[in-house]
């Protein structure tokens, strides 16, 4: 465990769970006190019931693997499924590392430093999020595939192909260009609520500024990058886009084959059970990596905003960096779309009938974010505030929905809509709580990552001047914990406009959404009519992102 | 608004041919809608089979018009679609290929149609989970397999005869369970510049040849290709199979992602040859001009030249069972076999429509003996193709 800064009153608590028995007893009651040792009703029974709604993709799963036509064992113990398992994990673990190492640079350099245009760069480099993973994949393909546009221009040069894109350098490439936002996301959100006195003095006491990032800044970081980085590890598990088009096997293209030309559901339940242990092996291994540390001041004086770091001759490079890693994740795909888009509209295809489209979009987006959020906060506080074996199982619970790919959660609410909750099924209720229980870690994460910068002492505080828990929650906890809380928000929103499998089966008939429309352009390879709706989408999905930023108001320029 | 604007342009282009095809539909159209009204959908379909057989490019002759003298026809006044009920339609064509059509089919039958899009795949397991409680009358599939599959999970009902009977029985389900609604033919599609017609092979497991070392692409991942090699495998055994895909690829075969990016590929001159299906060359045509390219068939019953089918199925236990007969007797009728042929460029499966003049007709094709429902167990086919390093 790196050394613990106690410099002059700020100090970050590092609250270790059970504590060893050498410890003093007074420490420990001191720590302790004021706390209740068991969360309120208010707080377990919602997320109780929540965490219950997860279980629904896995007993689906027990159901349809219990049918096998034949033998599972066969199947599950075949030497081709321990190779497709060591495939999924190590592109699991390749896309954790290479997320967050783009990542926690970025967020560093859009918030704490002069980077010239870092307002704009904390904006625009979210952005990479909304690209639906088989359109990032179309358009990385068409661009940098052996023969594709690059190859094209560089014809002239005498290249007649590009090295092999396809295999595992392309699906690792294509997976962390669109879910590095996810480390972001949760990283600029922390390094927005972190305490910069202890910096400040790191600083004062004539320690180096790499040394002052790495020693104090980098560990406090420690849950938001993780948390990122199991999302965007466990998205690569659950995405069936970019490894189809990109040729690599792992779980999720397996499972898609099995459905799609066996039909076999049983074994495709098998092969997703697998997953679900591969998931849960994952989740134990961050929590691992998590520790149970709390972030946030204690003692007196207030948290204010950091002084920007200035990057002197750096900035350039710090600026090339922005560029190189937006014009591969963002001018890419918008490029390519941009062009068969004029290719398209060239040949006659129109932009018109997207508005309801856009508006479904939009609205259920919003409805998902907002049931998510909800949903995520008994969680995460239970999570935070009463960390206990029962708030952490409840909490890992939450992340098997997201670890499954999409077909598999969509068919288990298909089986539960169609045969269970008849009047509900191809409703948009139901539809809004398939999404919540497949997103729902997003917004736990989030939350989970802003509740540990709130300090305790202030809700004990507020309890002891006579507000209730609830009121307490609205009017101290929220607030303090907004940037995390809302970057959950749009993260959720993001994720639910370029959904595609439980929008396809779970939709109302006919109601068409701009990942809907997307996908209907582009099955029948027209990518000039798909290129105007997936535009349109990131436009779209710009606009929370932007909300998001201007709620928080920018350090000045000298703190 | 996109369907709207395609029938738009069917509409020009029909007219372009015959000044009078407008009047023609409309008539038709009344015709039907007469009928339902009058005597039920089973009468209007029997009448319309009879309206419909006339050739709409024939030379027009209204004088002699038969239908225009009908004396016990009347029209119907306002919005006659909803009038015979609503259908739910699960499709697995892409809506660029069915939404063009749906508002004819609604004209045509009276039935409102909605039509929930997904994949052929992913819609067959949506109606498995469904079970009982499926709201889908009527499932269309983009491929046999997906149809052979419900029907053998008893998911299917079985069509009446004056339906099964429009369409050959090599492009049916033997029992009767679902039925073609348009075929497409593998082929190899060549560049014209570089080759004639004699160069080419007479059987597909001819590429292997050093000569077209290189030349060749093919789009793996397909399920058009997948389902060619499972006709390959059912006709010349696992180890033949085998011994062409290691063959292709010693002699250098070209992957691609897609048939559209192959047949791209051929007409630009980066591969000489391209294993795809008919219709490709046509859609490429349609957005970039005249090619030079040209589909070869292979003859003698050759695995090359598989004759695949789009279909549709009911599915069993509807209670919108009548509608969904009304759209099946429509999807086989004369203007959307027309759809067919000439905006999807496939054939259509009925007699009296022809496919595009240029298209070698379906009858001279020489396809190989197979059951296309035989086609449904694909994955020793996917197995294969990863034993030997293809996917």
């Amino acid at each position: 465990m790196p050394a613990v800064p106690h410099i002059g009153q700020a100090k970050i608590v590092r609250e270790t769970g059970p504590e060893p028995e050498s410890r003093p007893r007074l420490r420990r009651d001191r720590l302790t006190w004021g706390r209740p040792r068991r969360p309120p009703v208010i707080v377990w029974l919602p997320a109780l019931v929540i965490s219950l709604g997860m279980l629904v993709p896995l007993v689906y799963l027990v159901i349809r693997a219990m049918d096998a036509r034949t033998g599972l064992w066969p199947i599950l113990f075949r030497v081709r499924t321990a190779e497709v398992m060591a495939n999924t994990i190590f592109l699991a673990g390749s896309v954790a590392v290479g997320s967050a190492s783009l990542a926690v640079p970025l967020a560093w350099l859009t918030t704490r430093t002069d980077l010239p245009g870092r307002r704009a760069w904390s904006v625009v480099v979210v952005l990479p999020l909304v690209i639906p993973s088989y359109v990032g994949a179309m358009t990385v393909v068409a661009a940098l595939g052996p023969r594709g546009m690059l190859q094209g221009a560089l014809e002239p040069l005498g290249v007649q192909r590009l090295p092999e894109l396809y295999g595992f350098f392309g699906a690792w490439l294509t997976l962390t260009l669109f879910t590095y936002p996810y480390v972001y996301l949760g990283t600029r959100a922390a390094l927005r609520g972190i305490d910069p006195a202890i910096e400040e003095a790191a600083r004062s006491l004539g320690i180096g500024p790499w040394q002052t990032f790495f020693t104090c800044l980098l560990p406090q970081l420690r849950p938001a990058v993780v948390a990122g980085a199991l999302l965007a590890a466990l998205y690569a598990v659950s995405d069936f886009g970019v490894v189809t088009l990109l040729r690599f096997d792992v779980f999720t293209r397996v499972i898609y084959v099995q459905y799609r030309s066996s039909f076999d559901r049983s074994q495709a339940a098998a092969m997703a059970l697998l997953l679900v242990l591969l998931a849960l092996v994952v989740l134990v291994a961050e929590s691992r990596a998590r520790g149970r540390a709390a972030y946030y001041r204690i003692g007196g004086g207030a948290s204010r905003h950091p002084r920007l770091v200035r990057l002197g001759r750096w900035r350039w490079l710090a600026g090339a960096y922005c560029l190189v890693v937006l014009g591969l994740a963002l001018a890419l795909p918008v490029g390519v779309l941009t062009y068969w888009l004029l290719h398209g509209v060239s040949g006659g295809e129109g932009l018109g009938g997207l508005g309801a489209a856009t508006l479904h979009s939009i609205g259920i987006s919003i409805v998902a974010a907002a049931a998510a959020v909800l949903a995520a906060m008994p969680v995460a506080w239970l999570a935070v505030r009463y960390a206990g074996r029962m708030a952490r199982m409840l909490e890992r619970l939450t992340y098997l929905g997201y670890a499954l790919p999409g077909i598999v959660v969509a068919l288990a609410f298909v089986f539960l809509g169609a045969n269970y909750l008849t009047p509900l099924y191809q409703t948009l209720p139901l539809l809004v709580l398939a999404y919540v229980v497949r997103f729902l870690p997003q917004a736990v994460g989030s939350a989970r990552a802003a509740l540990l910068q709130v300090s305790p002492r202030l809700e004990e505080a507020s309890r002891n001047l006579g507000r209730s828990t609830f009121g307490t929650a609205a009017r101290i906890t929220v607030p303090l914990s907004w940037p995390g809380i809302g970057a959950g928000a749009a993260l959720v929103f993001l994720t639910v406009m370029k959904e595609l499998p439980l929008t396809l089966l779970l939709r109302p008939t006919e109601w068409e959404t701009l990942a809907t429309t997307v996908w209907n352009a582009s099955g029948g390879g027209a990518y000039g009519k798909a290129a105007a709706p997936a535009l349109l989408l990131i436009v779209v999905a710009a606009v929370p992102t932007l909300l998001l930023d201007a709620r928080w108001s920018p350090p000045r320029g000298e703190g | 608004m996109r369907s709207q604007w395609a029938w738009m342009r069917w509409r020009e282009k029909m007219l372009a041919e015959n000044p009078n095809w407008d009047d023609q539909m409309t008539r038709r159209s009344l015709v039907k809608l007469a009928s339902v009204g009058a005597g039920g959908i089973a009468a209007a379909s029997l009448w319309a089979r009879g309206a419909l057989a006339q050739d709409p490019t024939a030379e027009p002759d209204p004088e002699a018009d038969p239908e225009v003298e009908e004396p016990t026809l009347e029209p119907i006044e306002g919005t006659p679609v909803g009038s015979a009920g609503t259908l739910t339609v699960y499709s697995g064509r892409n809506e660029a290929f069915l939404g063009p059509l749906v508002p004819r089919l609604e004209a045509l039958t009276g039935v409102d149609l909605e039509v929930r899009y997904g994949g052929t795949a992913e819609l067959a397991a949506q109606i498995l989970e469904e079970g009982e409680n499926s709201p889908a009358g009527l499932y269309i599939a983009q491929d046999a397999g997906a149809l052979g599959e419900l029907a053998e999970e008893g998911r299917l009902q079985e069509l009446p005869d004056d339906i099964l009977e429009r369409v050959d029985p090599r492009f049916r389900s033997p029992e009767g369970l679902w039925t073609g609604l348009s075929g497409r033919a593998r082929v190899a599609v060549y560049n014209t510049d570089e080759l004639t017609e004699d160069d080419m092979p007479d059987s597909v497991l001819d590429f292997t040849d050093p000569k077209w070392e290189g030349k060749v692409g093919w789009a793996p991942e397909n399920g058009s290709f997948q389902s060619f090699v499972t006709a390959l495998r059912l006709l010349e055994g696992d180890d033949a199979a085998r011994e062409w895909l290691e063959g292709m690829l010693a002699n250098g075969v070209v992957p691609y992602e897609s048939n559209g990016a192959i047949t791209r590929a051929v007409a630009a001159g980066e591969i000489e040859v391209g294993l795809v299906n008919h219709y490709y060359l046509y859609e490429v045509e349609a957005e970039e001009g005249e090619q030079p390219i040209a589909n070869h068939f292979f003859p003698g019953g050759d695995p090359g030249s598989l004759v695949n089918v789009a279909g549709a199925g009911i599915v069993k236990g509807t209670e919108q069972e009548e509608q969904a007969l009304a759209v099946i007797r429509a999807l086989l009728g004369e203007d959307a076999q027309e759809y067919f042929a000439t905006e999807t460029f496939e054939y259509p499966l009925i007699e009296g429509v022809e496919p595009i003049p240029d298209l070698k007709p379906l009858a001279e094709i020489d396809s190989p003996e197979i059951d296309l429902s035989d086609l449904s167990d694909l994955e020793g086919t996917l197995q294969l193709l990863a034993e030997v390093g293809v996917i």
